[in-house]
């Protein structure tokens, strides 16, 4: 059976673990930008948490995917649902990208721009809103979006621990030794990476200034 | 603005400024600088000018010694109310790239909460007060020449009619002849509004054009603080070698 007849006979299923897939995604990133991007504001107002912050993210982010679902299984409440432990790790992956272009999106605002900012006397709340959030958007939106690529690779992995999503065909696919299953669900993930990257990277430049 | 009394605007008293255990950028600075006066800091790279410039509006502050502005200490004032009647201008301009010409220079009034028609009128005002057309408001700071940039960051600076007005270098990265027109319309400027002016500069010909009074520093201390006859007939060293510099300066360019 090709991947094409095989595809559309298994239409529906398909369907659902896309969006499965995407439904991982998507609540995984959000949660990682609610919570990625106060950090990173965080980590540029108060210089000594940079390193812990920083640090710890880095450290997740070396952690191999199948060894963090299996670390949060114990977790209460998260590792009673897979797709809530999937979610939890998912967005554990994604702060790095996230805290770090937000600290240099804001660090890599100009110096002078903010020093006549705060010369006028604008307070460091308006500071944030008026000029250096603005002004480090783009750099931000970049953050978006490798980790939202990142999370749509990662996501396949999920369904080891039964979480669902397009990892489903690839695992099954894998089992059976059976090339045109696999790409079932290798395909609609890549198709879906390359869409939230050419999308965010659209948003990236459209919301850079200058 | 101007509250006519024999109180000094700004008074420096004992002040001092030094790096966390290094070594002292500014050593015990006794200065007053008076209502409605141009002080010009003068000196060269690293003699302290900005840093003095900087304790005033609390961008940096004082590791020792007292500074009051008003006659009052400046760790009485609220920093953000202080900063708000201290127009700020620096080399660099600092416009917000992402802003209009016209909500950069509103920025500080539309915080202060004025509606915004009467910021509208202020913005169209002070356009013309810096010698720049009205219709320039709509545009993006990248859209200027550096010339015009400069104008409106001054404009900025006075958009809530502040009392004082902090420049450093303003006009030091302007071609030579904006330059000299942008000195002049500073003076006409100032006979107006007869701010009190807090000016630094490395170059003499500016100090003596613009300030009322100038001050010379030298690595991290006042030399002295003369009127512009007695910088010129003074006899000090330091004086003497800076009016040399430009001297020389002149000859070579005549």
């Amino acid at each position: 059976m090709n991947l094409l007849q095989f595809m559309l006979q298994n239409h529906v299923e398909v369907f659902e673990l896309t969006l499965e897939h995407l439904w991982l995604v998507a609540i995984s990133t959000g949660l990682a930008v609610l919570l990625g991007i106060p950090l990173g504001i965080l980590i540029t107002r108060r210089p000594w948490l940079y390193k812990p912050i920083l640090g710890s993210a880095n450290i997740i982010q070396t952690i191999p995917s199948l060894a963090l679902f299996g670390f949060l299984l114990p977790a209460p409440w998260i590792g009673a649902r897979a797709d809530r432990l999937a979610i939890l790790a998912l967005m554990l992956y994604a702060l790095l990208p996230l805290i770090r272009n937000t600290y240099a999106g804001i660090k890599g605002v100009d110096p002078a721009v903010v020093e006549a900012g705060r010369g006028m006397g604008l307070t460091d709340w308006q500071l944030l809103f008026q000029v250096e959030l603005p002004l480090a958007l783009g750099v931000i939106i970049a953050g978006v979006r490798v980790a939202t690529v990142i999370s749509v690779g990662l996501a396949t992995i999920a369904a080891a621990i039964g979480a669902g999503g397009l990892g489903e065909y690839i695992f099954r696919g894998l089992a059976m030794v059976n090339n045109s299953v696999i790409l079932a669900g290798a395909i609609p993930a890549a198709l879906m990476a390359l869409t939230a990257d050419v999308g965010l990277g659209w948003l990236e430049r459209k919301l850079s200034p200058h | 603005m101007v509250t006519p009394n024999s109180r000094a605007a700004v008074e420096f008293r004992n002040v001092s400024y030094g790096l966390n255990g290094g070594s002292e950028v500014l050593r015990d600075l006794n200065l007053e600088i008076r209502h409605g006066e141009t002080l010009v800091l003068l000196g060269r790279s690293g003699s302290g000018k900005t840093t003095t410039l900087k304790l005033i509006n609390r961008l940096l502050t004082a590791t020792e010694g007292e500074i009051r502005v008003d006659g009052r200490p400046l760790r009485d004032w609220d920093v953000i109310r202080l900063r708000r009647m201290i127009g700020y201008v620096i080399q660099e301009v600092g416009l917000f790239p992402h802003y209009t010409v016209e909500r950069n220079i509103g920025l500080v009034p539309k915080i202060e909460g004025w509606p915004r028609d009467r910021i509208r009128q202020r913005v169209k005002e002070l356009l013309i007060l810096v010698g720049l057309e009205a219709q320039i408001a709509s545009r993006y700071p990248r859209e200027l020449s550096g010339g015009q940039r400069q104008r409106v960051g001054v404009a900025r600076a006075l958009a809530v009619d502040p009392p004082f007005l902090l420049m450093d270098e303003p006009f030091g990265a302007l071609d030579p002849l904006t330059r000299v027109e942008l000195q002049r319309e500073f003076l006409a400027l100032q006979k107006r509004l007869q701010k009190t002016v807090v000016f630094v500069t490395h170059d003499l010909r500016e100090a003596l054009l613009l300030g009322s009074r100038i001050a010379l520093l030298e690595a991290g201390r006042l030399v002295a603080v003369h009127t512009k006859q007695e910088f010129m007939a003074s006899k000090d060293p330091l004086v003497v070698a800076y009016k040399q510099a430009f001297d020389t300066g002149l000859g070579e360019h005549s």
